[in-house]
């Protein structure tokens, strides 16, 4: 009867808040669209690291003796570490031929390949790691255990981590400073559109303080006195949400096609429709939850003696 | 019921009221008079529990209300019905919702808040205005449905602060009449005023407030200043 009651009076508060209501709606979609705006950028951020660390891997090149079992089994065992995200091998003849594909215009280079007869060109397995810092591991793995042919020799021809590591090194710094301000600003900006959705529900509060005070006087409890408040509050945040998600459909999609040229392939307007469940659950979830704490804060003054 | 025992209460170094001792009996009619800032509405509010006192003791049926821890104050106000001379209705609940507020406050059935509000609307007269907001309504009408509000509870004591300060004369009357007959029915009632018309028309007991002090009191009507 008393949820009944609270739930019934806090919708009657919103619905009859008028200008005080919408002001605290419009106040709090547009914190929630500072939110919304801060997943994408998030996964704007993750997306364009991502692309960038793909595009780095270490390649271990076989000596032209080594079998394609032996550069398999290696293959094998590297895939089974842990840091590695991905190897691919490439086969000596699978080399040359992309070799002469990058290079059909170059007939001067083609035809020194000629002439020099056979394939000059190794094996390799191209390997990835799931985070740029860890190839030094990898790499450290492979020297401690060389795989060696019949006649005792090592089929590892050379890996070239060693000309590339400052070039990942230096990634690997980009890529955890660029993380690390990334979350920065999501906070300040997440605290700063926190802190004015407060200060606006606290201003609609206080609005009721005289309301407030009489409901005390009749003798409502403190907590019959917060529900429907409360209640109010979450429902501000709830319909801000929904008015969020409905402005990012036509948003997304009118940026989707820039962001996609833009970002090597991230289509803003794709990750919405992709993401659609867990931004709904976010922002109503960011919405009521801010609406609920920001009414306890602004509230709990007005109920002392 | 009500004993004020030498109480004082200061605002910094300004006394509101000094040694105040009083006492209410239960189903008196107690008109407090005085000048504004005289300390009327600071005695009220002592006994509402919205201040304490710096010194002495506020007792309501033998309990002292400084006591109550404030987890407790909500049953204890339950107890009595409060007007004001601002009516401090909710603004966005109707005349109807304002009066069911109270009720609901004190956990009340919806099916009795069906049954006694609209009777307490018939009461004050106001049954065909039961869904107007207060901005709709008057200024008497606003403080019939405040005393509406107050009494519907059934409060051993009614408490009125100037209830017939923003009214006009006929109004006045027809607030007064009201309080008087919610006293002929067996409800404690204790208003401030400072209106003389008003002391007479009651023609019940007057304590005089002077300076924050107790001047005068007199059983019989007595409006002195």
């Amino acid at each position: 009867m008393v949820f009944k009651r609270v739930l019934e009076s806090g919708a009657k508060s919103f619905a009859r808040g008028g200008a005080v209501s919408a002001a605290t709606v419009l106040i709090m979609t547009v914190t929630l669209s500072i939110i919304a705006a801060l997943i994408f950028l998030s996964a704007l951020l993750s997306y364009t690291l991502g692309t960038i660390t793909d595009k780095v891997d270490v390649s271990v090149y076989f000596v032209t003796t080594a079998t394609e079992d032996q550069i398999l089994a290696i293959k094998g065992q590297i895939e089974k570490l842990p840091q590695v995200a991905g190897v691919t091998y490439t086969s000596a003849d699978d080399a040359l031929a992309s070799f002469r594909d990058r290079h059909a215009a170059d007939q001067l280079t083609l035809q020194a390949l000629t002439e020099l007869g056979g394939n000059p060109l190794d094996a390799s397995l191209a390997i990835r790691a799931k985070d740029p810092a860890q190839y030094e591991s990898i790499v450290n793995f492979l020297e401690a255990s060389p795989a060696l042919s019949a006649d005792g020799s090592s089929i590892v021809d050379r890996i070239n981590y060693a000309q590339n590591k400052d070039v990942i090194d230096r990634l690997s710094v980009a890529i955890q400073a660029t993380r690390e301000i990334g979350l920065a600003v999501v906070i300040v900006f997440a605290l700063a559109s926190i802190l004015i959705a407060f200060a606006t529900v606290r201003l609609a509060i206080y609005t009721a303080k005289d309301e407030i005070g009489v409901m005390r006087l009749v003798g409502a409890s403190n907590a019959y006195i917060q529900g429907p408040f409360l209640v109010t509050g979450m429902i501000t945040g709830v319909v801000a949400a929904a008015i969020v998600l409905c402005l990012l459909w036509p948003v997304t999609w009118y940026v989707g096609e820039k962001t996609a040229s833009w970002f090597s392939g991230f289509n803003i307007a794709s990750y919405y429709l992709g993401h659609f469940p867990l931004i709904f659950v976010a922002l109503m979830s960011a919405g009521a939850l801010l609406g609920a704490i920001a009414s306890i804060f602004a509230i709990r003054r007005y109920l002392t003696v | 019921m009500i004993y004020f025992d030498k109480v004082t209460k200061r605002y910094g170094d300004a006394a509101a009221l000094e040694g105040v001792t009083l006492s209410v009996a239960p189903k008196e009619f107690v008109s407090i008079v005085g000048h504004s800032g005289a300390g009327k509405t600071t005695l009220l509010k002592l006994l509402l529990v919205e201040e304490r006192p710096t010194e002495g003791n506020v007792f309501f049926e033998s309990v002292d209300v400084n006591d109550l821890p404030s987890s407790a104050l909500h049953h204890y106000r339950r107890k009595i019905g409060t007007v004001f001379q601002d009516f401090r209705l909710i603004p966005n609940k109707t005349a109807y919702e304002n009066i069911a507020f109270a009720m609901e406050a004190a956990g009340r059935t919806d099916d009795e808040i069906k049954s006694d509000v609209p009777y307490i609307l018939e009461l004050v007269n106001l049954a065909d205005k039961a869904k107007h907001f207060p901005d709709q309504l008057s200024g008497g009408e606003k403080q019939r449905i405040a005393i509406g509000r107050a009494i519907i509870n059934q409060p051993e004591l009614v408490v009125a602060d100037e209830p017939t300060g923003n009214l006009d004369p006929i109004n006045t009357f027809e607030v007064v009449e009201i309080l008087k007959k919610i006293n002929e029915l067996g409800t404690t009632v204790v208003i401030t005023t400072h209106n003389k018309g008003v002391v007479d028309a009651v023609g019940k007991r007057v304590v005089t407030i002077d300076r924050g002090r107790v001047v005068r009191d007199d059983a019989g009507g007595k409006y002195i200043l």
